[in-house]
């Protein structure tokens, strides 16, 4: 009965203090809107554009063969989920495999950039180069030299992916605090030590940015990898099954790959937005929450 | 926490006609000479530009001198500098106690090795509460009292401040430059502080090296014959007055008598 009174105390003081004046009543109203309409909005947005989809599909009767009905595409997916998930491992393999070596290689470029200047004059001109001619003009070159099919498309997503892991790596290894530096040399740190002490976590958020970016490229490059080597079989990605399904005007197919690729990229995003906050949310000024 | 083997008024260090020129022609500092012995507390006042904190990255050996050198007396090794810049140049990235433990981390002393010197130093600077606290999460005076813990754990034989209060708003200032007294007569130690405050240098100081700009170099050195410990009543006091009127009298004719 107590506890139950005093709730009602705390319930009542919150209460009054939401409405201590009249702005902040505003402020806070403001505040609760905008938490559901983070998630409302959008999802009422997807439900107009299914509901006009289905209404032009029913109205127009177009065939499903030209544009399927948006529940056609659901159970499309359902029915062919064991083709389409074998697609989707294949195809996400290789983004990830990519990424990780995108990774290694743009981080271990940066470090090395930052090491020797001359180092950095010689190579950051051609990692350029290799970021501003579009994969899919590479690609063909690549599987003519490149017998292993794997090898292949791991080369073109691993070319699209890495260079904003190195462009921003080798800006945050460089945007040291001057005089954090300058305390390091007094205290006589050598250079390993100021490379794995100051540097490497000064680099971090610069990083993680540049992360979250390969991310969705390492998937859009396996993706356009896949369109070139073209190849069936068995070890076929997403990509290839759009490609076969449009050759059978199998369109609802052709959705619901596309559908998987999609929500593969929103998911890759999802993850690594979780890891750069799980690293930065103690210290960093981006994850911090501010009130008011 | 004195260094061991230094006794008060015994010579530490001196910079003997130091040139710095940087590019061609721009003249940092100019035959630039200074005395410091155990237990100084040495001002360099003067305007911006007039070479202050380059004699001061000079001595922490940041920067080498065009001509001239820095002699010092005794063991000079690395850890016997401690430095405090204006900014409080914390890693965000860790937290007070391992910010305090970097000098030592950087010399192969494992935290648990380091843990009580740490808390020591930490405790004189009245943080030691805070010490799983990140960077960000301290206001500006609190910063810091962290970086000057970090300058003092290695029992440093002189610790360089190059205008480290001056981007505090006035109050933190004040408490801060007490602080900093109780501190000295607590760790007893040798100070070299750069400021372009008269009434701080005064406050603080044994001796003040008022510096004239273009080319950088000593104008005068003004003695402020007022024992320690000092307190609050000082400021107020008529000597205080007395030496700040002729610390400023010392600025104003250094900045008329060009050569």
């Amino acid at each position: 009965m107590a506890h139950i009174s005093d709730e009602i105390e705390t319930s009542r003081s919150e209460a009054s203090k939401a409405i201590v004046d009249v702005d902040e009543y505003r402020r806070q109203r403001r505040a609760r809107l905008e938490r559901i309409g983070k998630w409302l909005m959008p999802l009422i947005v997807l439900a107009l554009m299914l509901w006009m989809w289905n209404r032009i599909v029913t109205v127009n009767e177009i065939p499903h063969y030209i544009l399927p009905d948006p529940a056609l595409v659901i159970t499309t997916l359902a029915a062919d989920i064991s083709l389409l998930w074998n697609a989707l491992l294949v195809t996400l393999r290789i983004t990830l495999l990519a990424l990780a070596v995108a990774v290694i290689g743009g981080v271990g470029l940066a470090v090395i950039f930052t090491q020797s200047r001359f180092v950095e004059m010689s190579l950051f001109p051609y990692a350029v180069i290799l970021q501003v001619t579009p994969v899919i003009s590479i690609a063909p070159l690549i599987f003519i030299y490149v017998d292993n099919r794997t090898v292949g498309l791991l080369l073109c997503a691993w070319i699209v992916a890495f260079f904003p892991v190195l462009s921003n790596t080798t800006l945050g290894l460089n945007s040291v605090d001057h005089n954090l530096r300058d305390l390091f040399r007094i205290y006589g740190a050598n250079r390993w030590q100021e490379l794995v002490h100051l540097r490497l976590p000064s680099a971090l958020p610069y990083f993680l940015g540049g992360l979250r970016i390969a991310g969705g490229l390492a998937l859009i490059g396996a993706v356009v990898a896949e369109y070139v080597a073209g190849t069936g079989g068995i070890n076929s990605g997403l990509a290839f099954t759009i490609l076969e399904a449009g050759y059978r005007l199998n369109i609802p197919r052709m959705f619901a790959a596309l559908l998987l690729i999609a929500g593969t990229g929103v998911l890759i995003f999802l993850i690594l937005s979780l890891l750069s906050h799980l690293l930065l949310h103690k210290w960093h000024e981006s994850a911090v929450k501010r009130e008011a | 926490m004195r260094h061991h083997g230094d006794t008060v008024g015994d010579g530490l260090l001196t910079m003997l006609s130091v040139d710095k020129t940087f590019g061609a022609d721009i003249k940092a500092l100019k035959d630039m000479s200074l005395q410091v012995n155990v237990g100084d507390f040495i001002s360099l006042l003067g305007p911006s530009g007039c070479g202050k904190s380059t004699a001061l990255r000079i001595i922490a050996s940041l920067i080498n001198p065009t001509s001239g050198r820095v002699e010092w007396d005794g063991d000079h090794s690395r850890g016997s500098v401690g430095i405090v810049f204006q900014e409080p140049t914390l890693m965000p990235w860790a937290t007070v106690a391992k910010n305090v433990w970097l000098p030592h981390r950087l010399s192969g002393i494992s935290f648990r090795k380091a843990r009580s010197k740490i808390e020591d130093c930490l405790k004189v600077v009245g943080l030691e509460d805070f010490s799983n606290s990140y960077p960000r999460e301290l206001s500006g005076g609190m910063k810091m009292r962290v970086s000057i813990a970090r300058a003092l754990v290695t029992d440093p034989r002189i610790i360089l401040m190059d205008e480290p209060f001056a981007a505090l708003d006035e109050i933190t200032r004040f408490k801060l430059n007490n602080d900093l007294l109780q501190l000295k007569e607590n760790v007893g130690c040798t100070v070299i502080f750069v400021t372009h405050s008269v009434f701080e240098s005064v406050f603080l100081s044994n001796r003040i090296a008022v510096m004239v700009a273009r080319p950088g170099r000593v104008f005068e050195e003004v003695v402020i014959d007022e024992g320690y410990p000092r307190d609050e009543s000082f400021r107020t006091s008529s000597s205080y007055a007395a030496y700040c009127r002729r610390v400023s009298e010392s600025l104003r004719r250094s900045t008329n008598a060009k050569t």
